[in-house]
């Protein structure tokens, strides 16, 4: 599958908060739908050189929920402002234009073929990084995949898209103020779970910031259990051209996280490094 | 239809170096790409002897109107290049030039020979922002180190030798004129600028090797005001390029005396965007104004 040759203007349908991060929706006309994991780059069409000319090369967003709209596919999009490009994003109103590039990069990979008893699906996400993986579980309840969700949060304020994004299915929480389920790491709950048998038969599947996928990865590394890492990294093009997305690989090199990414296998990194 | 040295294109405008690979834009994009390919000629990432990973991440950084880099030339190397990469690249609907560097002259001689061979090939573009290793010089700093280059690589080939001037430093129009005696039959200008930003909140280079490259419409008025200067020096055509991102833009650099225009960092933003400045290019200007190069240095 290939995206429209092209950036393309899409309008914005609505912009709401969501604990303290915003979900946006766009309104895709032309783009295939998307699947779990892949990303966009977005820029507002207007006002998107703001307070001191920043920002200026588009932001990658993955998408976190996508359905059928009147013409085309809604996207739905979850955003902490964090910088110039994520604020301005949070700022978009109704009716606003965007331009929009993708879908992007590879998405995660279908699961294994289940066996009866096996350990299904885990899904592991991490503040702003649980976006992705509401789309993937609800691909994967489509399809009857048994699959558990542990959601971990820094605080309340950082728990934004929980309530939007994760209303129909059962989570595992886990908050390091323990305002919410477990007090500690979702790694926790990952590694727990991990302790129990028939795990070789499961599939993990992350998003979160860099300590908490290492932490997946070594975990999952160590019980050899597959994992799929949605990573994160400076990007400017999204679609192979710029090489400023570079992950180091453990068999030497780098690759690009936009073409070759954003999921990456346990095995093809090394280690997961602060970008 | 430009005729440039002797290569006929559809319109003027083509890539930057390093700015996009149409490789991964295929697999990314289809074969949309080739229907409606945005530049008239296309011109490779640098190409250099052996393979390169690139240099370690931090290697992007978005300053105001601009962005550095500090990517390090990742490449297949020569051998890989002509194997893997050549025959998709010969695949586009457009002429094809091939950037490269060396650290010495035999280095280059190498590169020139190996592409200069290849009929697929229609010009090639010396890469010269690097140091000699002999002398220790950056080539393309030096006026006459770059003419001594010329004259190695001159012989060569028959195809056309596009050197790539650096904006670093202090009369880029000396350079054009050491490259024109060395038998050059083109100049691109500018590369990026070095530049260096700090992560105010870390304390630590934006780029993980200190400074990089700035490019982006912050770069255009040095571009612009250096490609006045190297058409003032010289007789040869002329490839201008820096924070090109509109017609509007394209039209500064051919009043200034650019041939053919290169969008670069722009194509970061749109994929499209050599398409588009061409459309906006072709647009015809309100009557009186003047579309044939302005040259009024004093």
């Amino acid at each position: 599958m290939t995206a429209p040759f092209g950036r393309r203007l899409c309008e914005v349908g609505e912009n709401r908060a969501s604990g303290g991060y915003r979900v946006f929706s766009l309104l895709d006309r032309e783009g295939p739908e998307p699947l779990p994991g892949q990303f966009y780059m977005l820029a507002a069409a207007d006002r998107w050189a703001g307070s001191g000319e920043r920002p200026f090369l588009p932001r990658a967003i993955s998408v976190a929920e996508t359905g059928p709209a009147a013409e085309g596919n809604r996207l739905d999009f979850l955003v902490e402002g964090v910088g110039p490009g994520t604020d301005r994003l949070c700022a978009l109103g109704a009716g606003e234009g965007v331009w929009v590039t993708g879908p992007l990069g590879n998405g995660f990979s279908e699961p294994r073929e289940l066996q009866p008893g096996a350990a299904g699906a885990i899904l592991v996400g991490g503040g702003i990084g649980i976006a992705p993986l509401a789309l993937l579980r609800r691909r994967f309840a489509e399809r009857n995949v048994p699959t558990r969700v542990l959601l971990g949060f820094r605080d309340r304020a950082h728990s934004g898209g929980l309530d939007d994004l994760f209303t129909c299915c059962e989570v595992r929480l886990a908050s390091e103020d323990g305002h919410a389920g477990h007090r500690g790491y979702v790694t926790d709950l990952l590694a727990a779970l991990l302790e129990g048998d028939a795990v070789a038969s499961a599939a993990v599947y992350a998003c979160g910031p860099p300590a908490m996928l290492e932490t997946v990865r070594a975990l999952c590394a160590e019980r050899r259990v597959a994992c799929g890492l949605a990573m994160e990294s400076p990007m400017a093009c999204g679609y192979g051209a710029c090489f400023g997305c570079a992950v180091p690989r453990s068999d030497g090199g780098f690759m690009r996280l936009c073409v070759d990414g954003p999921v990456v296998q346990g095995e093809q990194i090394a280690e997961v490094t602060h970008a | 239809m430009p005729d440039f040295c002797g290569i006929e294109l559809e319109h003027p405008v083509i890539n930057a170096s390093g700015t996009y690979d149409a490789i991964a834009a295929r697999r990314v994009f289809g074969d949309a790409l080739l229907e409606d390919f945005p530049f008239s000629a296309f011109v490779s990432k640098t190409i250099t002897p052996q393979p390169r990973a690139g240099n370690a991440p931090r290697r992007i950084w978005e300053t105001p109107a601009g962005m550095l880099n500090s990517i390090g030339l990742p490449n297949k190397g020569l051998e890989g290049f002509l194997a893997e990469d050549l025959p998709q690249l010969t695949e586009l609907p457009v002429p094809l030039v091939v950037s490269v560097m060396g650290t010495s002259r035999e280095e280059f001689a190498r590169l020139v020979e190996g592409v200069g061979e290849r009929e697929e090939v229609d010009a090639i573009e010396l890469n010269v922002s690097c140091p000699n290793v002999d002398s220790g010089l950056i080539v393309g700093e030096q006026p006459a180190e770059t003419e001594a280059l010329l004259e190695v690589l001159r012989p060569l080939t028959a195809k056309p030798l596009i050197v790539k001037l650096t904006p670093n430093v202090a009369d880029p129009a000396a350079v054009a004129v050491g490259a024109e005696e060395g038998g050059a039959d083109a100049v691109s200008l500018i590369n990026t600028l070095k530049a260096s930003a700090i992560d105010p909140v870390t304390g630590q280079p934006g780029v993980a090797t200190g400074h990089g490259g700035l490019s982006g419409p912050a770069v255009r008025p040095v571009a612009v005001a250096q490609l006045r200067a190297v058409a003032a020096a010289v007789r040869l055509p002329l490839i201008g390029m820096g924070g090109i991102s509109r017609g509007a833009d394209a039209r500064e650099f051919i009043a200034a005396g650019a041939n053919l225009v290169a969008v670069g960092t722009e194509n970061f933003r749109d994929p499209r965007a050599g398409s588009r400045v061409a459309e906006e290019l072709a647009v015809a200007l309100p009557a009186g104004v003047a579309t044939a190069p302005v040259l009024d240095l004093e």
